[in-house]
């Protein structure tokens, strides 16, 4: 009983061991490879456009939204201390500190990360990862270098764009639904806000387009060792790249967020 | 004598507890063509997969021309792999890509080749395997068989020096099959390359390959050629060309 223990135990502490290397060297390779010529310029354009700009609907939608509960919410509880013309400092350092990274990296692993997982998954259980080996081509760089590039781009920039909806949507509840002088909102923005606050946000934003895009990239390309092969295998790649993604998101910005503050 | 091209010596390979090659022995002379028949599930294409290097060998050894792959240096290794094209069972076509940069991405890649150059190559490829109106589509909007002409212009863009064929005709109607069994003998003929065929087609691959070799039970069961084929009194041999049920043991 206790030998069979032992046994599990070890098992899946090599296990996990195996996994952190493969891990670590597909994140190597795929770095590395962001800086071998010749440049893939064609494919990151397309990673872009899709890891990025068709984000960008979702994005502003989910970020008016959290705006505008934000100001309800911050509106009832300031109000209880007679602090309501401080909305906008709460909306605005709530949303760029913590909520703008975090809510855009959960959404964008929702929607692009979740079709990276599932194309490379596709890909792996097709032969075409095989195929690209025959052609002599580095499969990690072909897949997941212009989706690397292509998120570090993406994600601070949606980043940017969920706050300031954000801010906009907190002034629509705040100012314009709840009566707050919209002078007095733009203006403690404006005040409360500082560049490390915005440099915060943005390693957050930096850090998370990595791990979503390793996570998402590396569970698709080692789909057959994790799930197995075929649309069942390709399914649960896709829903554990997404739960591990978001898992990953909230462990790195407590992480980052104790070395911030 | 002769120094086969490539020569497989004792290749064991197992997955799991299911041991698909045996020990496995087989050698492939330069500008051949050579037909490896047998049952499905019989390790064909993991032979296969052994000579583009996308499986390993548990125990055995596998010699580039009389060199074990193993030893060789990391140049003449790569320098056998450029000479190497595959064409999978199930085509691998890449969905995200239409036909012409399917064919194209081996040598967009990988040569150095002008933009133009490459068009050239490709639309030759594409109108030899009749494929004009199909350039622009992707894999999806295809039918199975046009899949495969797709696959085989891939495999045979890059002008390699030796093609393994994995079920180049399975899912062709007989008159494509005709067409894609000429056209590989007339590339040989033309080329020279060295040509690996994994088939079921019996008797039509006796047409083409110089050499056949049965494959049952992670070995290689016979060996020879058409004129071998007609003339073995191998049971298997002669039960599997026949499409008879193959007991378990043999000759």
């Amino acid at each position: 009983m206790l030998i069979k223990l032992i046994e599990t135990f070890g098992k899946t502490i090599i296990r996990l061991v195996k996994s952190m290397g493969r891990i670590v060297l597909f994140f190597l390779t795929g770095t590395i490879n962001c800086f071998v010529l010749p440049f893939q310029f064609s494919k990151i354009i397309d990673h872009t456009w899709f890891i990025g700009t068709k984000s960008i609907f979702v994005i502003v939608l989910t970020g008016l939204f959290t705006g505008m509960v934000l100001g309800l919410q911050g509106y009832y509880s300031l109000i209880k201390v007679g602090s309501e013309e401080a909305l906008g400092y709460a909306v605005a350092l709530t949303l760029i500190r913590e909520l703008g990274p975090v809510f855009t990296a959960i959404m964008i692993t929702a929607r692009a990360g979740s079709a990276m997982a599932a194309e490379i998954g596709v890909m792996r259980v097709s032969e075409q990862i095989d195929a690209l080996k025959t052609m002599h081509i580095n499969p990690v760089r072909f897949m997941f270098t212009p989706r690397l590039i292509a998120a570090v781009i993406s994600f601070p920039l949606l980043t940017a764009l969920f706050n300031v909806v954000g801010i906009l949507g907190g002034f629509i509840s705040g100012s314009i639904m709840l009566g707050i002088n919209r002078y007095v909102y733009m203006d403690t923005v404006i005040q409360s806000v500082d560049i490390n606050d915005i440099a915060g946000g943005f390693y957050k934003s930096f850090v998370f387009s990595v791990v979503v895009t390793t996570i998402c990239c590396y569970r698709g390309y080692y789909t057959h060792l994790f799930s197995g092969f075929g649309a069942r295998g390709v399914s649960l790649t896709t829903t554990n790249a997404v739960v591990q993604s978001c898992v990953f998101i909230l462990i790195f910005d407590y992480i980052i967020t104790f070395f911030l503050v | 004598m002769t120094v086969p091209l490539i020569q497989f010596i004792d290749v064991a390979k197992r997955f799991g507890t299911h041991e698909v090659l045996k020990g496995l022995n087989l050698s492939i002379y330069t500008g051949e063509i050579i037909a490896v028949i047998g049952k499905s599930g019989t390790g064909k294409s993991v032979l296969l997969k052994h000579i583009i290097g996308l499986v390993h060998q548990d125990s055995g050894q596998i010699l580039i021309q009389g060199e074990p792959l193993h030893q060789l240096s990391v140049e003449k290794v790569r320098s056998f792999q450029n000479e190497l094209s595959y064409m999978f069972q199930d085509n691998a076509l890449f969905d995200f890509l239409n036909i012409y940069d399917n064919i194209a991405l081996p040598l967009v890649e990988n040569s150095k080749f002008p933009k133009a150059r490459i068009k050239e190559k490709v639309m030759t490829r594409i109108k030899q395997l009749g494929l004009m109106d199909a350039e622009y589509k992707f894999p999806a909007q295809l039918s199975g068989g046009m899949r495969k002409r797709v696959a085989l212009a891939r495999a045979l863009v890059t002008d390699p020096k030796i093609v393994l064929f994995d079920e180049p005709t399975s899912g062709l109607d007989p008159v494509r099959k005709k067409n894609v069994h000429s056209m590989i003998q007339e590339y040989q003929e033309k080329f020279g390359f060295t040509a690996v065929i994994v088939s079921h087609d019996i008797p039509q691959i006796f047409n083409i390959a110089q050499r056949i070799a049965l494959l049952d039970d992670g070995v290689i069961k016979f060996e020879g050629s058409q004129k071998d084929v007609l003339e073995s009194h191998s049971t298997i041999l002669n039960a599997f060309v026949r499409g008879d049920d193959v007991p378990d043991t043999f000759d």
